[in-house]
């Protein structure tokens, strides 16, 4: 087998493992797979956490260690890496539809904020309602089920749902 | 003296602390939402401690790592500022708590995401934007408070002139801050941070504090009696079962 085969062999293995979290998303359309190499039989990957805290690491690091084994590799290590930050730009038009036809307000594009604290008020767009698609929704949370969404309520069909926030 | 690794491992208990605060809360905030904001905003301190240790570890070279530096030193060799280290008091000292601390820690990490040093840079790009939402959450708190019900501003306020004089600490400098290639001058934070808590204040109906009494000590070891029992919490049970993991 050459490299570049088993490179695509261990690539496609890791990237088709779903977020445990968010089960729609695999984690190359998450974007948080970064890179996968692969020298003689042994498969790096290497992985951007949403968050620094992000507690479905764990569940991850071992799903794809799990996953690049099956492939018929034997030895997986799980790099972390901090840079370049992820960000929720990196998810595509096809990870957003997949996240609304999961009751999921995807986040807004280009709104990954510069970071800066401005008190009170942070210019985001109002995300519309993934069921009905009004727009008048209103927040109840700000953080939700998990670190990464934030709580909010369809004024139109009533309907709670969460929102992928824009980080 | 490795400043660069006393500097690191500094953030990192300031961020640990934090953490290990705000989660007594679990179970105990006024609403359910609160009490998963709360949850979650520990998380991320934790999520920022457990990174910056692994660095403090790696910079130390004497083969450290994050849970050796959380679970194994004792209270006088922690690092961080007396502010994090606060019983958490009532729900409005905590609000304060949360906004003066996430604003410092918003300012500090926009700083150090151009780090030339990578690890570090990388950690702080990520934090500064998950501080944004802390501060926020702060925020909009301090003003619901502030600029509510007589009892609720009452609190508030007593809250902000509380927790004031431990703000000071957050802006001194001294011979780690001096000597760490990677260190941010915190006294170079002060404006900015004045500048944003001032404008919330204002928006709270609150009253900026005079400045005075300004403790320190938590830099060098000198903690406070409430932190004692901290530290005694979070570490018991590696003490007890060193190395356990489930």
């Amino acid at each position: 087998m050459s490299v570049d085969t088993a490179t695509a062999r261990a690539y496609a293995a890791a990237a088709s493992v779903r977020d445990p979290e968010i089960r729609v998303l695999s984690l190359a359309e998450l974007g948080i797979l970064r890179g996968v190499e692969v020298t003689a039989d042994r498969v790096v990957v290497t992985i951007t956490p949403t968050y620094l805290g992000c507690p479905a690491m764990d569940a991850i690091r071992g799903d794809v260690v799990d996953a690049v084994l099956a492939a018929g590799f034997t030895d997986v290590e799980i790099v972390t890496s901090w840079s370049p930050p992820w960000t929720t730009d990196w998810l595509g038009d096809d990870a957003r539809d997949k996240l609304r036809a999961a009751g999921i307000a995807p986040p807004a594009h280009h709104a990954g904020p510069a970071g800066r604290a401005v008190p009170l008020v942070l210019h985001r767009p109002t995300p519309c309602c993934p069921r009905c698609g009004a727009t008048d929704t209103e927040e109840i949370g700000r953080f939700g089920s998990t670190a990464c969404k934030a709580l909010r309520r369809c004024a139109h069909c009533r309907e709670t749902f969460d929102h992928f926030k824009e980080i | 003296m490795n400043a660069d690794h006393h500097y690191v491992l500094r953030l990192g208990d300031d961020a640990l602390i934090a953490a290990q605060r705000l989660i007594q809360w679990c179970t105990r905030a006024p609403a359910l939402e609160e009490d998963v904001a709360l949850a979650n905003i520990a998380l991320d301190q934790l999520g920022q401690a457990r990174a910056l240790l692994t660095m403090a570890g790696e910079l130390e070279g004497r083969g450290r790592d994050e849970d050796a530096l959380a679970y194994e030193r004792a209270e006088s060799e922690f690092g961080n500022v007396l502010l994090v280290e606060l019983a958490n008091g009532d729900f409005a000292f905590s609000v304060a708590k949360m906004l003066f601390f996430g604003a410092y820690q918003n300012l500090l990490y926009q700083e150090l995401s151009a780090s030339a040093e990578p690890t570090l840079a990388g950690i702080a790009a990520k934090a500064v934007k998950e501080t944004a939402y802390h501060v926020e959450h702060a925020a909009l708190w301090t003003v619901r408070l502030g600029d509510g019900t007589e009892e609720s501003h009452r609190r508030m306020r007593s809250a902000v002139d509380e927790v004031w004089p431990y703000t000071h600490e957050l802006f001194t400098g001294d011979e780690v801050t001096e000597a760490a290639s990677i260190a941010v001058r915190p006294e170079s934070l002060r404006p900015a941070w004045s500048e944003l808590v001032d404008e919330v204040l204002t928006d709270a109906t609150l009253r900026r504090p005079e400045d005075g009494w300004a403790p320190t000590g938590g830099r060098t070891g000198a903690h406070t009696e409430d932190f004692g029992y901290l530290i005694g919490e979070l570490q018991v049970l590696h003490r007890a079962h060193p190395g356990a993991r489930w």
